[in-house]
């Protein structure tokens, strides 16, 4: 069947050695093999342990996407995000990477980094284009962990940072918060760390961080004050605002600084405890030392004093007031005022020293009420005072008043309490309040009562008057008004009246005429009132009607 | 009807591949043809064992392309790595069910066919079973049809990284994946090219 239709002609074949093995291409699936394997091992190489970190709420948090970073370098990156099983937070499944399988200690914090706008700053901010990621810290544990729970806020302090932890103690935080800064000279040195409640809720416990090397400014006699906020107080001593800088009016801060003076300037050791005061002033002044507690009774009222005042001695502060409370006298059936004040007698310096030296030398026991005794018995009175007049706010002062009335004290009644006498200012309230007496003396009712009546007397009257004479009044008015026309009429130049009146004027000058000329003639002639008118005298000019007006005038 | 024809194996002749000179089979190792001096070979040489090793090859290197991310877009401060059948899901949830399904049919689909066809190929003509023959045949001339189209998402991550480069706003980048996916999809292609489908046709009792 083969040889019948095949051609016999048909060329043969050119042989050549063939190049390749056609084995070798076994070479490619295991080449393939190879490098799958390598992925494989890779992987496994890489694949740190695997850890659980739970937070609050899983905002922002990506699984597959979110990385874990320790000094923006990826370690390890979440993959899968989980609602515990009582709802109350998320569990993040995070796989670590080979190199980073010493985070999963015990010490080991997360957080995650979130863009946050607060008050001391704004941090994370790059994290609002990339997406949040977690934050982590390592410490120096070898004690492995795979179960963590992460922190809500950033840790303030990173671990291995250079520089000292300090404790301070205080009695309320006022405006700090974890992350508030610390400063130096108004240089921020550092930031608080944590802060949390003594056990016996007595206090605050704050502990704070020093960059290095700054931390080496902290000494053993190093005080520390709030520098939060502006420090507005109204007290006694005037209105006073405070503030260490802009940052502190928004976020609050502590400052630090050495005291003026001598003092140890060795390093504080780490961990070291301080206290925190309220303001520098306080922080800066002496030591307090232990403070006392006395008691002082006033019997008027005080109005304006409130806890905090200042207690001065002779003008020195000397402590503050920490309780105003009424108490009631039965025997006087008044209600007199308990003052408590807390005082520092260590803060009367040098005097103090000396009358401490002044009880030892005398055997007396250096007690407070022992020294008090004394200083009672030469006329120490408490008085409360105002210190502000424009406030009225009221400060304790103790103070000799000279001639004090003696006062039974007994050292022994706790606790110490200090004899008062009234302040001036209150002796000029009392005075006024006698001219005050006095005018509520005065019978201000009937006096009114009396005003009243003649009031109403009067309003009678104007009434009547209103009522009858005015229309009588007007008549009058008309009928004079009638008679002034009349009166006008008759002055007219054109009226009898007037024109007889012309006519007796002119009659009246030639009756003064005439007499002018009898005069004359008299002067000359006085004979002529005896022997009458010479019947020859001599021709006058003017003589012929002299005669006649003269006798014509005489006549009427 | 039956179709009793000789082969030309049976006849002892060989033809070239290239310039299709028919020959005398002298049965010696590396014969070339005396014309164009390409080589001859009754079956091609070890079709078998080459389209079995190149698919092995093919199919170990499909797992880290699947499993590797392929591609990473990044958008303003959003850095998004996608493997082939993440890039699917996604295509998908986020509204382009159509191009889901192309992406889908030319990176999952075709190169599992062709695993599958050549796999199938492979197996029942080392057993020389008479079993669907045209069938067979048919299927073969699909994978190499088809065996173009499987770059596709070769092609999308080359074109993207390509065109998608404004910096920090947006930025395609190629990752590992996509050289795995490469190198299977030219493998499968090594390994259909190296089959020979005359493999199909012998042993045969009868041309059904």
């Amino acid at each position: 069947m083969t040889d019948q239709q095949v051609p016999s002609d048909l060329p043969e074949p050119v042989v050549r050695k063939p190049r390749i093995n056609a084995s070798f291409v076994w070479l490619i699936p295991v080449l393939a093999a190879l490098v799958g394997l390598s992925l494989v091992i890779n992987a496994w190489m890489q694949a740190g342990p695997t850890i659980t970190i739970s937070f609050q709420s899983a905002e922002g948090l990506d699984p597959g996407k979110t990385p874990v970073k320790y000094k923006n370098v990826v370690i390890g990156r979440v993959t899968a995000v989980t609602l515990a099983k009582d709802r109350s937070h998320v569990t993040a499944k995070v796989s670590l990477e080979k190199s980073a399988e010493g985070f999963a200690t015990a010490d080991t914090r997360f957080w995650v980094v979130r863009p946050r706008i607060g008050l001391g700053g704004v941090s994370g901010i790059d994290t609002l284009l990339s997406g949040a990621f977690i934050g982590a810290d390592v410490g120096e544990s070898k004690e492995s962990r795979d179960e963590f729970t992460g922190l809500e806020e950033p840790p303030a302090v990173t671990h291995g940072a250079p520089g000292k932890t300090f404790k301070l103690h205080t009695d309320d935080l006022g405006s700090l918060d974890i992350g508030s800064p610390v400063y130096y000279r108004r240089i921020q040195v550092g930031r608080v760390v944590t802060y949390q409640l003594d056990k016996d809720g007595k206090g605050v416990s704050l502990q704070i961080f020093v960059d290095g090397p700054n931390d080496e400014f902290v000494s053993k006699s190093t005080r520390f004050w709030n520098a939060s906020g502006v420090d507005v107080s109204i007290g006694a001593d005037g209105v006073k605002l405070n503030t260490q800088s802009l940052a502190t009016v928004l976020a609050g801060g502590v400052a630090f600084g050495a005291p003026l003076g001598p003092h140890d300037e060795t390093p504080a050791e780490q961990g070291a405890e301080f206290r925190l005061f309220g303001e520098q002033a306080t922080a800066m002044a002496p030591p307090d030392g232990e403070p006392r507690y006395i008691r002082m009774r006033f019997d008027q009222s005080l109005r304006g004093l409130k806890v905090d005042a200042p207690v001065e001695f002779l003008g020195v502060p000397f402590g503050r007031v920490v309780s105003i409370n009424l108490d009631f006298d039965e025997k006087t059936q008044t209600f007199p005022v308990i003052v408590g004040a807390v005082v520092y007698p260590q803060r009367l310096g040098r005097a103090h020293d000396k009358l401490v030296a002044l009880a030892k030398a005398r055997g007396d026991d250096a007690q407070l009420s022992q020294m008090m005794g004394r200083l009672i018995e030469h006329g120490l009175r408490a008085q409360a005072r105002s210190g502000n007049l424009l406030t009225g706010q009221l400060y304790i002062a103790l103070d000799f008043v000279p001639k004090a009335p003696k006062v039974p004290y007994d050292p022994m009644v706790k606790p110490l309490e200090i004899p008062t006498v009234p302040g001036s200012f209150d002796k000029l309230q009392e005075q006024l309040a006698e001219i005050v007496d006095k005018i509520q003396k005065i019978p201000f009712d009937s006096i009114g009562q009396n005003a009243n009546a003649t009031l109403a007397e009067l309003n009678r009257t104007l009434k009547k008057v209103n009522d009858d004479v005015l229309p009588e009044f007007k008549t009058t008015l008309q009928g004079a008004q009638q008679t002034l026309g009349n009166a006008n009429n008759a002055l007219s130049a054109d009226s009898p009246l007037q024109q007889n009146l012309g006519g007796t004027v002119q009659e009246m000058q030639r009756t003064v005429r005439s007499l002018r000329v009898l005069t004359d003639y008299l002067g000359a002639h006085p004979d002529a009132l005896l022997r009458g008118r010479r019947a020859d005298a001599p021709p006058e000019r003017n003589a012929p009607p002299a005669p006649t007006s003269t006798q014509e005038g005489s006549k009427p | 009807m039956s179709l009793d024809l000789p082969r030309a194996d049976e006849l002892g002749l060989i033809g070239c591949h290239v310039c299709g000179l028919v020959c005398r089979d002298t049965g010696a190792e590396g014969a070339h043809c005396p014309r164009c001096h390409s080589a001859l070979h009754r079956r091609k040489q070890a079709s078998y064992s080459r389209t079995l090793a190149l698919l092995l090859a093919a199919f170990m290197l499909y797992i880290p392309a699947n499993v590797l991310p392929i591609m990473r877009t990044a958008s303003v401060g959003d850095i998004d790595d996608n493997t082939i059948l993440s890039g699917v899901i996604e295509l998908w949830v986020k509204g382009s069910p159509d191009l889901a399904v192309i992406v889908f049919t030319a990176s999952i689909v075709v190169p599992m066919l062709k695993f599958l066809a050549l796999g199938l190929l492979l197996w029942s003509s080392r057993h020389a079973t008479p079993w669907a023959r045209r069938q067979r045949a048919k299927l073969y001339r699909l994978v190499e049809l088809i065996g173009y189209w499987s770059m596709l998402d070769v092609f999308v991550v080359a074109l993207l990284t390509a065109l998608v480069r404004f910096g920090v706003l947006s930025l395609v980048e190629p990752l590992p994946g996509v050289v795995f996916f490469g190198l299977t999809v030219i493998l499968t292609m090594f390994a259909s090219m190296s089959f020979d489908p005359r493999l199909i046709w012998d042993g045969r009792e009868s041309d059904d």
